[in-house]
C-alpha cells in the first residue's frame, strides 16, 4: 500500500519534472529562433489582431467598472471618516496604474486569448497538425509559439495602457457625477503624485505576465493528449496555470520592482 | 535506402513494434500491410522522426534518426521526406493552396509568387481543381486525403511516406492514386513506402509487399509471391478472410431476448 502510494507520487514526480524540463527547453527553442531572426512576421501580425484588438472591448469594460468601483468605495470611506471624499483620484490612479491595470487586463486576456490559444494548439496536436508542420520543415515552436508569444508581450502592455486610461476614466465619472469631485481636483490627485516609475511598475509587470501566459498556453495546447475531451482538459489548466501563475508572479515582479526602487 | 533494423516501440508498456526489420532499397516502392491498428502508422512516423523508437535503428542515406539529438540534424533528416497523413492533417486555419505549397517556402528555394500556379498543378495531378481557395472544412473527407497527397508531393521529396493514401476514395480515384504514385517512382525515382488495405493498390504500385503481424514483419516479398504466399497469415490477409489464423476476437451476434421470442 505505502509503495503503492509512494510509486505513485513517484511517477507523478517524474512526471511534473519532465514538464517543466520540456516548458524550459520550448523557452529555450523558441529565444534560438528569434535570436536567429527568424520570425513569421505575418503571422505575429494575425495573432495580434486575434490577441489583441479583439481582447480590447473587454478589457475595457471590464477596467472601467473597476475604476469605477474604487472611486465609490474611497470616496464612501473618505466621506464616513472626514465628511468628505478626500484623494479618490490618487488611490484610483494608483491601483489602476500599479496593480490593478496590468492584472486585472492579464487575467481577462488569459482567459479569453489564452483559452482560445490553448485549444486551437490543442486541436492541431490531436489531428496530426502539428506533426504536419515538422514534414513539411518547420516546426510548432517557429510557426505557432513565437507568433503568439510575441503578439502577447506587444498586446498586453498596449492593452494595460488603454486599461489604465478606462480605469481613471470610470473613476472620474464616479468622481464628478456621484461624489460632486471637480474634474481639476481629481486630476491633481493622481498627477501631483505619480511618476515615471510608478507607471513603469505597472508597465514592466504586463511585460512579464504577457511571456507566462502565452508561453504556458501555447506548451499546453501543443502538449494535448487524448481527443477532443483532452482539448478540453488542456484549455482548462492551461487557464488555470496562467491565472494563477499571474497572481503568483505579480507578488514576485512586485517584490523585485520593489527591491529595485521602481514604486 | 531506408534500412530499419530491430525497430521497437511500444506505448505505456504496451509493445506495438517488436523488431521490425525493413530494407526500402533506392528507387523502389514498399508496400506494408497488416491488422488495424498492427503499428503500420507507428512505423511510418518512427521513420520520419515524429515517434521515436524504444530500440532499433532506421537509417536512412547513411543518417540514423534514433542517433540524431540537435534540431538543426533532425530537421535536416526530415527535409528529404514528404508525408501522407492518415487522417490528412490539413492545416484548417488555410485555405487548399496554402495548405499545397505551405512547405515550399521552408524547403525549397522557389518565390512565393509561383506558389498559387504550383498548387493548381499538384492538385491537378491528384484530380482536383478550382477549390484553390476553399478551407480545408468545406472538403470531403477524399478531397482532403487529396489535398493532403498534394501538399506531401509538392516540393519533390526524395522519399515519400504514404499512410493510405487510396482509403475513402472511389474506385477510379483510387487508381488515378495509383498510376500517379507509380508516374512518381518512374520519373523522380522517388523511394516510397505506402501502407495500405487496398491489396488491388498494393499489388499494382509495389516494387515488393511486406505484411506486418503483431509488431513484426512475416513476410516481405514481391507482389506475385505474396499472392500465392504458403504463410496462413498472409494468405488469410491477401485473400480477406474473417476464418484463418489470424484471430479478430469478437463475440457472436445475438439477438436481443423480446425479439427472439416474436
Ligand atoms: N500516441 C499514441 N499513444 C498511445 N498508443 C498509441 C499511440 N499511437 C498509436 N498507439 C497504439 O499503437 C497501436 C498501433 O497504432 P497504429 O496507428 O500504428 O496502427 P495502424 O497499423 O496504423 O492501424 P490502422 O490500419 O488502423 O491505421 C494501436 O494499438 C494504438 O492504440
Ligand atoms: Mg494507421
Amino acid at each position: 500500500m505505502i509503495v503503492g502510494l509512494a510509486g505513485t507520487w513517484g511517477f507523478w514526480l517524474i512526471e511534473v519534472c519532465e514538464s517543466v524540463g520540456q516548458f524550459a527547453l520550448m523557452i529555450k527553442s523558441a529565444l534560438g529562433w528569434i535570436l536567429r531572426s527568424r520570425v513569421e512576421w505575418r503571422q505575429v501580425l494575425i495573432q495580434m489582431q486575434r490577441i489583441g484588438v479583439e481582447s480590447f472591448p473587454v478589457v475595457t469594460m471590464t477596467t472601467l467598472f473597476t475604476g469605477m468601483v474604487l472611486a465609490l468605495q474611497t470616496g464612501a470611506s473618505s466621506n464616513a471618516l472626514l465628511n468628505e471624499p478626500f484623494f479618490v483620484g490618487t488611490v484610483v490612479g494608483f491601483s489602476m496604474v500599479m496593480e490593478l491595470a496590468p492584472v486585472m487586463s492579464a487575467l481577462v486576456v488569459s482567459g479569453r486569448a489564452g483559452a482560445a490559444i490553448a485549444a486551437e494548439l490543442g486541436t492541431m496536436r490531436v489531428t496530426d497538425q502539428i506533426d504536419a508542420l515538422y514534414t513539411l520543415g518547420t516546426d510548432p515552436v517557429r510557426y505557432l509559439v513565437i507568433p503568439r508569444v510575441l503578439a502577447f508581450m506587444v498586446m498586453l502592455p498596449i492593452l494595460k495602457i488603454m486599461a489604465d486610461f478606462t480605469g481613471i476614466f470610470g473613476g472620474w465619472a464616479i468622481a464628478y457625477f456621484k461624489l460632486g469631485i471637480p474634474t481639476n481636483t481629481y486630476w491633481h490627485d493622481i498627477f501631483d503624485y505619480m511618476d515615471v516609475d510608478n507607471f513603469m511598475h505597472g508597465f514592466l509587470k504586463s511585460f512579464v505576465f504577457a511571456f507566462a501566459i502565452a508561453f504556458i498556453c501555447c506548451f499546453k495546447g501543443i502538449n494535448t493528449t487524448g481527443g477532443a475531451e483532452g482539448v478540453g482538459k488542456s484549455t482548462t489548466a492551461a487557464v488555470v496555470m496562467s491565472m494563477t501563475a499571474v497572481l503568483v508572479l505579480d507578488y514576485f515582479v512586485t517584490a523585485i520592482l520593489v527591491a529595485f526602487g521602481i514604486t | 535506402m531506408i534500412d530499419a533494423v530491430g525497430v521497437r516501440k511500444g506505448f505505456k508498456g504496451r509493445p506495438v513494434l517488436r523488431g521490425v526489420d525493413i530494407i526500402v532499397e533506392e528507387g523502389e516502392t514498399l508496400a506494408i500491410i497488416g491488422g488495424s491498428g498492427c503499428g503500420k502508422s507507428t512505423f511510418l512516423k518512427c521513420v520520419i522522426g515524429l515517434q521515436r523508437p524504444d530500440e532499433g535503428s532506421i537509417t536512412v542515406d547513411g543518417a540514423d534518426i534514433t542517433t540524431l539529438k540537435e534540431e538543426s540534424d533532425i530537421a535536416h533528416y526530415r527535409r528529404r521526406f514528404g508525408y501522407l497523413f492518415q487522417e490528412a492533417a490539413l492545416f484548417d486555419s488555410l485555405p487548399v493552396w496554402e495548405n499545397v505549397t505551405f512547405g515550399l517556402k521552408y524547403l525549397t528555394d522557389i518565390p512565393r509568387s509561383r506558389y498559387r500556379k504550383i498548387a493548381a498543378d499538384k492538385l491537378a495531378l491528384v484530380g482536383l481543381k478550382d477549390i484553390e481557395d476553399m478551407r480545408p472544412a468545406e472538403l470531403s473527407g477524399g478531397m482532403k486525403k487529396r489535398v493532403a497527397l498534394a501538399r506531401a508531393i509538392a516540393a519533390e521529396p526524395s522519399y515519400i511516406l504514404y499512410d493510405e493514401p487510396t482509403t475513402g476514395l472511389d474506385p477510379i480515384m483510387s487508381d488515378v492514386i495509383n498510376d500517379l504514385i507509380i508516374d512518381l517512382q518512374k520519373k523522380l525515382k522517388v523511394t516510397s513506402i505506402v501502407v495500405t488495405h487496398d491489396m488491388r493498390s498494393a499489388y499494382k504500385i509495389a516494387s515488393r509487399m511486406a505484411m506486418l503481424h503483431e509488431g513484426k514483419v512475416l513476410q516481405v516479398a514481391h507482389p506475385e509471391v505474396m499472392k500465392i504466399s504458403t504463410n496462413p497469415y498472409v494468405r488469410q490477409f491477401v485473400d480477406g478472410l474473417s476464418e484463418g489464423p489470424i484471430k479478430m476476437r469478437l463475440k457472436e451476434y445475438e439477438l436481443p431476448e423480446d425479439e427472439e421470442r416474436s
